[in-house]
């Protein structure tokens, strides 16, 4: 689980362009909306593809997304229990 | 009679103001080149880095323009050759193969010339009339006479005119400010002298 988390938090900061941020500026438990990293509706969709293009989830409800995205934590446990990428 | 006090024209790895050289480009491409000046001019602004090329261009190029302006009720009048071809190419490119399709989002939206006025209106809080005129060249007549009817109708109290462009990394930005006094006369001939 921490190497998924470590390979989380680079992707996270590669596609969507977080520049001057580092792996260990993320927090596990950080939250990356709102508050936290401060990403956009945008980011979300963003997101959203890289489940898809990565990790072989396609989200059927996009709502979904408000619990799975709170934090690099929450994404990295929804990964491990769904993905079909390896 | 109407004029302009201030130019800007990104160039062939330089940037100029009223054609005296701000900044020489010492980096490996545009984008270093941007990011440069972004930090040398003490930007923050993390949107910036999420921009397309052609919109980090606009974006400077009226950073350096409206650096010290105050004036919010600025008309924002734009134009170039390709609209958004550069960024269109890079969408496509995520989307022709049927076995991996996944647009991305974050450049989809950099897919229309218009959301370099839009990044420019956020960031400068401006709520203002706006348009992005396709043509072959910069319609210097066109944008003379859209430019003083803004002013004369009081539609806007300065107007920010431009050529921007950016494509397969080629680059050129043209912006100019059009107000009621100032040193340059508004004139077909000032404003092609300015964006040739």
């Amino acid at each position: 689980m921490e190497a998924l988390k470590q390979e989380l938090k680079e992707r996270i900061i590669e596609v969507l362009n977080l520049e001057d941020i580092t792996p260990a500026d993320i927090q596990d438990t950080e939250a990356l909306f709102g508050d936290g990293l401060g990403l956009d509706s945008i980011d979300a969709l963003e997101l959203i593809v890289l489940l898809d293009k990565e990790y072989g989830i396609k989200l059927a409800d996009p709502k979904q997304g408000k619990e799975i995205f709170q934090s690099v934590e929450t994404m990295a446990q929804f990964i491990a229990e769904n993905r079909t990428k390896l | 009679m109407y004029a302009i006090n201030k130019f800007i024209n990104i160039q062939k790895d330089a940037i100029f103001e009223n054609g005296i050289c701000l900044f020489k480009n010492e980096e490996d491409g545009f984008s270093a080149f941007m990011k440069r000046v972004y930090k040398e001019r003490g930007i923050n602004y993390p949107k910036f880095y999420k921009m397309d090329d052609l919109c980090k261009l606009a974006f400077i190029a009226a950073e350096l323009l409206l650096g010290d302006e105050e004036e919010k009720d600025i008309a924002l009048l734009l134009s170039n050759r390709e609209a958004s071809l550069d960024t269109d190419l890079k969408h496509q490119q995520t989307i022709q193969d049927a076995a991996a399709y996944f647009p991305s989002p974050a450049v989809f939206v950099y897919t229309l010339p218009n959301i370099t006025i839009g990044e420019i209106s956020i960031r400068h809080a401006l709520k203002s009339e706006s348009a992005f005129f396709i043509a072959e060249r910069f319609p210097a007549e066109r944008m003379q006479q859209y430019a003083q009817y803004l002013l004369k109708t009081k539609k806007a109290v300065k107007v920010l005119c431009g050529w921007v462009h950016f494509l397969n990394g080629e680059y050129r930005a043209d912006f100019y400010l059009v107000e009621t006094h100032g040193n340059i006369a508004h004139t077909i001939e000032n404003i092609n002298e300015i964006t040739k």
